[in-house]
């Protein structure tokens, strides 16, 4: 946050420089490279194969199931995320923590697993599994259970996100409101969510490059129906194991390509919460809660 | 409230009589093993035209791949394949087994125990085969390094493993030698892929290795899309028939009402057109003489030894060698 060097903080010049250095060296070798591979080998038969490739058939069906599953995982997680994150930080009430403990459940648990606990439960082996086959109800290996495995394992995201943003504010604003005669619909409307909304988009759009770009959880489910029920990632994958390359790193780079948008849309919403904070008329603590 | 519901069931029906009456489009789901993927490409295009001028149906037939094992285990959990063509019975057993979707004598009801084309395990080397490999006793020397899938998922894998026990057993006549040499050879793999496809990548794509245990079909394909001249195939003197069963799913295509279409996809597999992509595809017809002299030309002649003759069947192959506390489980010692 300081801009300005502390005096406690003065290391010698060449000591600061090599800091930075390895930093960069890092960035470069972890970040930047595999990206201009990805990006290298998407086009090593020209523009004209990349774009051949985006267009398949199967690999339309996959942009368009990723799309579907991130368009019903996102607003869910969000309607959750948002009422969640009310309760826990404007309200005291008996198994708070228990709640708390839930919601960082997915971030916990491995992906695989999340896929494999509706396998048990939906698969034809499972609990529901007699009832959902003699009703011809598919759940998994049909995108129901893609979309499911999606919301299990972006579940935290937009909670954990306004969770402390909301702490930190405190409920001395709503209680004014509620003083001066505003519903709670209202209350919520009007003062809540714009002290929330940079933090809001932030988790939405964590929230949405996960499900976009989820691979465990999804793999376990899907089934890996050609043109049916994979995703962007996994027909990666699958593309990457007949040896079409160029075909599995241009739907890559579309990935990589949502990558950096979420970037610079996070370091957008960032650099507004930040700007907006600084002209909120109320004074906020300093000091970043940590979380 | 009734009044509601009458209508609802009312625009169903119409919905459901339209569609019954316009559009016959069938959708089947082949669920296959890995490397079946540029066969069923190509014969999905065939079966469609055929079906087609048939009936004036359209069928379009979905596909799904993955390890033999893996993909059974997902039909099992309800992967609602109308057929399954995958690298070993013993798979299918598992799956009729534990569904009792279709009966378990599967096996009788296609000719040549339902395998239409069938594969057999060849080495792959690097060009000019600088460690000079040239049969099985090769693979156990010191200093080779052997490329070979984890035989507990990979079917590819547990021919690899049954087809290197089988040499040795023929040869000797002792089951004791047979472990020996099975358990020396698995010393000389560094790393255990959990299916073929991930093998030949470790092998072709990472270089690491200086033979690879593979299909004989996807040793040809290796060459062929990844540049000849990279790598060389040696046939063994001896390896293992792999019978690489298909059969229908009953349970899940009479729910689907696509049992007529399934059996004749499977019946079309040993037809002319059929067995001639088989061939072209680098499997072993059924019957050679529809498929294309010099496709046929391509494969070897070498000694091939049965499962069931050797191993007394796939049921007590893989409950004596690959269940839990099995021979490869006390073979096989990881090394780090």
């Amino acid at each position: 946050m300081n801009t300005t060097t502390s005096p406690t903080l003065n290391e010698p010049a060449w000591f600061r420089r090599l800091l930075i250095g390895a930093g960069l060296a890092f960035l470069g070798l972890f970040l930047a490279l595999p990206l201009a591979a990805v990006l290298t080998e998407a086009l090593r038969q020209g523009v004209g194969a990349y774009l051949v490739a985006l267009q398949e058939p199967v690999a339309l069906a996959a942009i368009k199931l990723t799309l579907i599953a991130a368009g019903i995982a996102v607003p869910l997680n969000l309607i959750f995320g948002v009422t969640a994150a009310w309760a826990i930080a404007k309200f005291e009430f008996r198994g708070k923590s228990l709640l708390i403990t839930l919601i960082d459940l997915p971030f916990s648990v491995s992906p695989v697993i999340a896929g494999l606990i509706y396998v048990l439960i939906f698969g034809a082996q499972g609990w529901f599994g007699q009832y959902l086959f003699e009703n011809d109800i598919k759940v998994i290996f049909a995108v129901p259970g893609i979309v499911l495995a999606t919301v299990f394992v972006t579940f935290p995201f937009v909670a954990r996100e306004l969770i402390p943003v909301m702490e930190e504010q405190g409920t001395a604003e709503e209680e004014a409101a509620l003083t001066l005669g505003a519903s709670g619909w209202q209350t919520f409307w009007r003062v809540t969510l714009p002290n929330i909304k940079w933090g809001l988009l932030y988790g939405v759009i964590l929230c949405n490059a996960r499900a976009m770009g989820e691979f465990g959880a999804v793999s376990v489910v899907s089934g890996h129906i050609r043109g049916e029920t994979n995703t962007l990632p996994l027909h990666v994958e699958i593309l990457y194991n007949e040896y079409n390359f160029v075909a599995a790193f241009a739907c890559a780079s579309l990935l990589a390509l949502l990558a950096l948008v979420t970037l610079a849309a996070k370091s957008f919403v960032e650099w507004r919460g930040q700007a907006q904070r600084a002209l909120a008329p109320i004074a906020l603590p300093a000091v970043q809660p940590s979380t | 409230m009734k009044r509601i519901i009458t209508a609802i069931t009312g625009v169903a029906l119409a919905a459901g009589i339209s569609a019954g009456a316009l559009a016959k489009d069938i959708k089947l789901l082949n669920v296959s093993y890995d490397p079946t993927r540029e066969l069923y490409q190509d014969f999905n295009k065939e079966f469609g035209k055929y079906w087609k001028e048939k009936t004036g149906d359209n069928v379009i037939i979905n596909q799904s791949h993955g390890g033999a094992g893996k993909q059974a285990r997902a039909v099992i959990d309800g992967l609602e394949a109308d057929v399954v063509t995958l690298a070993l019975a013993y798979d299918i057993d598992q799956i009729s087994e534990k569904t009792g979707w279709f009966p378990k004598d599967w096996q009788t009801r296609l000719p040549n125990n339902s395998a239409p084309y069938t594969s057999t395990i060849v080495f792959l080397v690097r060009s000019g085969n600088p460690k000079g490999i040239k049969d099985w006793d090769d693979l156990v020397k010191s200093g080779v390094s052997v490329i070979t899938p984890n035989p507990k998922t990979s079917g590819g894998a547990r021919y690899n493993y049954l087809a290197a026990w089988g040499y040795e057993l023929k040869k000797t006549g002792n089951a004791d030698k047979a472990k020996a040499f099975v358990t020396q050879l698995y010393k000389n793999v560094p790393v255990l892929d959990s299916g073929a496809r991930g093998s030949t990548n470790t092998f072709v794509q990472r270089g690491v290795g200086d033979v690879l245990l593979a299909w004989e079909n996807e040793a040809f394909l290796t060459l062929n899309e990844l540049g000849p001249g990279k790598f060389d195939i040696v046939i063994p003197s001896v390896s293992i028939l792999a019978e690489t069963p298909v059969t229908v799913v009953d349970t899940v295509a009479k729910k689907h009402g696509t049992t007529e279409v399934a059996q004749a996809y499977l019946e079309y597999l040993y037809s002319p057109v059929g067995q001639r992509l088989a061939a072209r595809h680098y499997y072993r017809p059924f019957k050679p003489e529809s498929a294309a002299p010099e496709d046929i030309k391509r494969f070897p002649r070498l000694n091939l030894f049965t499962i069931d003759e050797t191993f007394g069947g796939w049921q007590k192959a893989q409950k004596e060698h690959f269940s839990d506390g099995g021979v490869f489980d006390q073979i096989y010692v990881p090394s780090n």
